[in-house]
């Protein structure tokens, strides 16, 4: 249904310059130009002494996969982000069944305006609260220490695995509730009249979750595996600020953005260029995924909806 | 609907899940606690001394909130006021210029038919989820050849390219805008640029508060960018400012002072989002419900 004379393509184009302008200059030149840092020697040597740039090639990437870093700090990333993401699924699905559940009928406004509320909070400032907390004189070891009657407190900063179970425990707190709100959506989509003849059929709610939940809201659960999978490699805030930029313990809680960040500080640029295009290569992996994702589900809900109208 | 269930059945069956319901209600607080307890103690310790948070925690509150809080805005190395609004006018910006045009971008490739529609339509679904963070180092060093570091304008203006907000709107569009009123407007003579300003907008304003909440917040609580730019004093944000109280030598601190600094930049926030909760959360729910 075109009207007739006049052509308001144009306007497309003069609306959307400034998005595209925006973008070019402050996304594509920077990633254009990060992209060819990495494939010069450039560093600073005591702080002082400019070295460089000299075009060396891919040298900064075998530097990169020669040494032990990058895998280290990647698997740091990991284990920092499953431990967070592991509960964070968990709970979230089993919270998202019970505020839909028919049957339940569970008050739920408090909980979810409780639940989602660590998300909006400054990261930075969320992992000095848990850090104050945690020290030494802070609240949590007068709680341990007035309980077990030990005598000195503990210390959770000299261990790598409580430093990492806090960092992942902020984490947690911080994502939970998000991704319990985004399931119930999901679970919310689906067509009531299945468990209603799920139940009549006799089904029990662990049957209903596993037979119909669960196969129905997989799309979102892909999803949310994916997106939090892009967050995590990410991670920055949280670890960075729990350990003052990660160079206790062995650098044992040290994210592969830390390690980026590091080199950006002390301007080692070949060297940031080279980690900064290998984190786009497997963000752009990730993203695909859910690109690809978000495709065919809308193509499935128009052929449905074509399907409908006969 | 009564169904025919004799009696034994339909009583074992209610008080199932009244022990149902029981449960849900007990872990549910449970973890409604474990979310607001460091917040509990974080404002009890705003309340109180340094002596008495180094001699151990209780529930009670003290009566020093108002000297932590001018111990903390007198302190001249945090010059946490300036911050503060330093991080109000970045992020207030950031949400104006961020959702106003993505609102505009989102309009021009729902209601125009031209050429590159659709490719640019791909094209911003493909960079959605690229990390701000695999271009930094060149962002900096552009900003720097532009001599705009201790500026707020790389903050600010990169926000006109929003492609989450940009997804928001048009998924809120294709629902409720109809195209039917862009013709009447045409028909009354009115320009394109001003059915956009004067009747789309308001229509779309449900949308944008939400957005404007969400760019707010995420640009309040950025971290990584500012801390590569910013160094004059007088240009920090707030979470830069929490990352040098962390690296300072910390045993040396009135902890009360510590809390209260924390607390300055959390509470603001976490205020705004009690009032709109509910708002906030039907957004998240919104932008979940796309698959």
């Amino acid at each position: 249904m075109r009207r007739k004379s006049i052509s308001y393509a144009k306007w497309g184009y003069i609306f959307t310059a400034p998005f595209f302008i925006a973008f070019f200059v402050f996304n594509l030149i920077p990633l254009v130009s990060t992209m060819y840092n990495s494939f010069f020697e450039n560093y600073l040597v005591l702080g002082t002494t400019q070295v460089g740039p000299n075009w060396v090639g891919l040298k900064n990437y075998s530097d990169l996969f020669a040494g032990a870093d990058l895998g280290k700090f990647f698997l740091n990333t990991l284990i920092l982000q499953m431990l967070g993401f592991i509960p964070q699924i968990f709970f979230s699905l089993l919270f998202a069944s019970w505020f839909t559940d028919l049957r339940l009928k569970l008050k739920t406004g408090a909980y979810k305006i409780i639940f989602y509320m660590p998300n909006v909070i400054m990261a930075a400032a969320m992992g000095m609260l848990f850090f104050t907390l945690f020290s030494q004189s802070g609240p949590i070891n007068s709680v341990y220490q007035s309980i077990t009657g030990a005598e000195s407190p503990y210390m959770f900063f000299d261990h790598v695995w409580t430093t990492r179970g806090i960092i992942s425990l902020i984490n947690f707190l911080m994502w939970y509730g998000n991704t319990t709100i985004m399931l119930m959506a999901a679970i919310n989509g689906i067509d009531p009249s299945l468990y209603e003849s799920a139940q009549i059929d006799g089904a029990n709610p662990t049957q209903t979750f596993w037979k119909i939940t669960i196969p129905l809201i997989r799309p979102i659960l892909v999803y949310v595996l994916i997106t939090s999978l892009i967050g995590g490699l990410q991670m920055f805030d949280v670890p960075q600020i729990v350990t003052n930029g990660g160079d206790a313990l062995d650098r044992s809680s040290m994210t592969i953005v830390m390690y980026l960040n590091k080199h950006l500080y002390s301007k080692n640029y070949g060297m940031a260029g080279a980690l900064s295009v290998l984190l786009f290569i497997v963000a752009g992996i990730l993203s695909m995924l859910i690109f690809m994702l978000n495709r065919d589900s809308t193509a499935t809900k128009k052929k449905k909806r074509k399907g409908g109208k006969k | 609907m009564a169904a025919p269930i004799d009696a034994v059945g339909a009583k074992s069956n209610s008080q199932q899940i009244l022990v149902r319901r029981i449960v849900c209600y007990v872990v549910l607080t449970l973890f409604a606690i474990l979310s607001l307890f460091p917040f509990v103690m974080l404002i009890i310790n705003m309340t109180k001394p340094s002596g008495d948070i180094q001699k151990g925690f209780s529930l009670v509150p003290g009566g020093f909130l108002w000297k932590n809080f001018k111990t903390v805005i007198n302190n001249s190395d945090w010059k946490m006021l300036n911050s503060l609004k330093n991080s109000l006018i970045i992020s207030g910006l950031t949400a104006f210029l961020s959702t106003y045009f993505s609102a505009l971008t989102a309009y021009a490739i729902h209601v125009y038919d031209f050429k590159l529609r659709k490719p640019m339509f791909t094209f911003i679904l493909m960079i959605m989820m690229v990390p701000t963070q695999v271009s930094a180092l060149g962002f900096v060093k552009l900003m720097r050849s532009f001599g705009l570091l201790d500026s707020f304008i790389p903050l600010i203006v990169p926000a006109i390219a929003a492609p989450a907000t940009f997804f928001f709107m048009k998924q809120y569009m294709e629902s409720s805008l109809p195209l039917d009123i862009v013709e009447a407007a045409r028909i009354d003579g009115s320009g394109e640029f001003r059915t956009f300003n004067s009747l789309i907008l308001p229509i779309l304003k449900p949308a944008i508060a939400v957005q404007a909440i969400f760019t707010f917040v995420s640009s309040w609580n950025n971290y990584f960018i500012p801390a590569l730019l910013l160094s004059d004093k007088n240009k920090r944000t707030l979470p830069i400012v929490i990352a040098i109280i962390r690296s300072a030598d910390y045993a040396k601190f009135d902890m009360g002072a510590v809390y209260m600094a924390i607390g300055v930049s959390i509470i603001p926030v976490a205020i705004v989002y009690l009032i709109l909760s509910k708002f906030i959360i039907r957004g998240i729910a919104l932008g979940a419900v796309k698959g």
